[in-house]
């Protein structure tokens, strides 16, 4: 019992990412509202920029910025513990910003949807489809 | 549909869960992500770039490609939503409506009249709500220490955090926040459509042009060494200007987009007054 707290506890990030990932995939699925579906794309994002960040974290270091002066001993040698890894926030850095670029031409098409349909609800689209 | 969403969500969170169990325990120095390529990246940066920011060297020099292509990407994202909204057919309404600015009369004008060229009279909309003077005021003085503090975001992104990415988005959030105080007509007026498309492109340019250019150079696409001879500095300090240079156009790019994704949605692609 105490092995299985210790596990839940040691590997809590994961937890925490699967369950926003998840209510991101069941908004997506479920939800009627179009912009309540991009929204869910949205939570799943986050949840996946948790996910990298959350890996990249090492116990006892700093920042990936490396220390440095100027003077004789500018050039200390550099030890890969004391920084965590950058790798992943390169990766998320990106991520952010696509991940608002393709918000906005999420919108642009809920926007054109809406000018034919006059309705953002997926029923009511689906039935004028039907009609026509 | 929900009963569907509901089991498939429950099966994929449990083989994830499941998943889970054989990940690494959180903040292990061992983990397998933080043991074959970041110590080379956190130790040969500063021999290899002489760039103090890790994320900086690894984003614009080590996997300089990879950034190229999500600029481009940025880049297209800001074109679909044009090509997507953009109303290019002219459709007047009957009556046109100007306010004169300084008594707040409105002057509605039939179809096929004029008013003197004078920049004493502003088109409105027929349903117009004035700007807020204490907000309009507040973020008259907001802006410019916005954007300053944007710039200094791009500048110093090699010794702190920052970079192109996020200098370009403060960047694009002041002009937004201006747009959004005012109204878009008064925003387009200053930042004209044509100007953010070409914008919008230089940066990219500017990003593909350095790595043609260390091809030109006689070595490989977007290795920055080659500009040392341009520059009058040694190989690797050639690096980290190379990586400066890059940064500013993906800046560039980052500002235009978010200006036109905004202003295309904002306005449905009319370009009246937007929110």
């Amino acid at each position: 019992m105490i092995d299985l707290i210790s596990t839940v506890v040691a590997k809590y990030n994961y937890w925490i990412y699967i369950t926003l990932m998840m209510i991101g995939l069941y908004a997506m699925i479920a939800k009627n509202n179009l912009v309540k579906k991009i929204v869910g794309m949205n939570i799943f994002q986050t949840a996946i920029i948790l996910f990298y960040v959350s890996i990249g974290v090492k116990k006892g270091a700093t920042i990936p910025i490396l220390e440095h002066g100027h003077g004789p001993d500018a050039h200390q040698v550099v030890h890969a513990v004391d920084y965590i890894n950058p790798l992943p926030h390169v990766l998320m850095l990106t991520a952010i910003v696509v991940g608002v670029a393709t918000l906005g031409v999420a919108l642009a098409l809920a926007i054109r949807i809406y000018n034919n349909y006059n309705t953002l609800e997926e029923d009511e689209i689906l039935v004028q489809i039907r009609e026509k | 549909m929900k009963i569907v969403g509901l089991i498939i969500v429950s099966v994929t969170g449990a083989l994830l869960i499941y998943a889970a169990a054989d990940f690494p325990a959180w903040s292990d120095p061992a983990s397998p992500a933080s043991t074959y390529l970041s110590p080379h990246f956190i130790e040969k940066t500063m021999e290899e770039t002489s760039v103090p920011n890790i994320v900086t060297a690894v984003l614009a020099d080590y996997r300089g490609f990879d950034t190229m292509f999500e600029t481009t990407v940025i880049f297209s994202a800001g074109v679909v939503c044009f090509f997507l909204l953009r109303i290019s057919r002219r459709e007047e309404p009957e009556a046109r409506h100007y306010r004169h600015v300084l008594t707040g009369v409105t002057v509605q004008l039939k179809e096929g009249y004029k008013i003197p060229p004078s920049a004493d009279f502003e088109r409105i909309d027929a349903v117009w709500t004035p700007p807020d003077l204490i907000i309009k005021t507040g973020c008259r003085i907001l802006i410019p220490f916005i954007q300053l503090f944007a710039l200094y975001v791009i500048a110093h992104g090699h010794h702190s955090p920052g970079g192109g990415f996020q200098g370009g988005v403060i960047l694009g959030a002041s002009v937004i926040l201006f747009a959004i105080s005012h109204d878009l007509r008064t925003a387009v007026r200053r930042m004209s459509e044509k100007l953010i498309g070409i914008l919008c492109a230089v940066g990219v340019l500017i990003y593909a042009g350095t790595g043609a250019l260390c091809l030109l150079l006689k070595l490989n696409f977007l290795n920055y060494s080659a500009l040392a001879g341009v520059l009058h500095v040694d190989p690797v300090t050639a690096r980290s200007h190379g990586i400066l240079i890059v940064e500013i156009g993906v800046g560039i790019a980052v500002l235009a987009t978010m200006i036109w994704i905004y202003n295309n949605v904002s306005s449905a692609g009319r370009y009246r007054q937007g929110l």
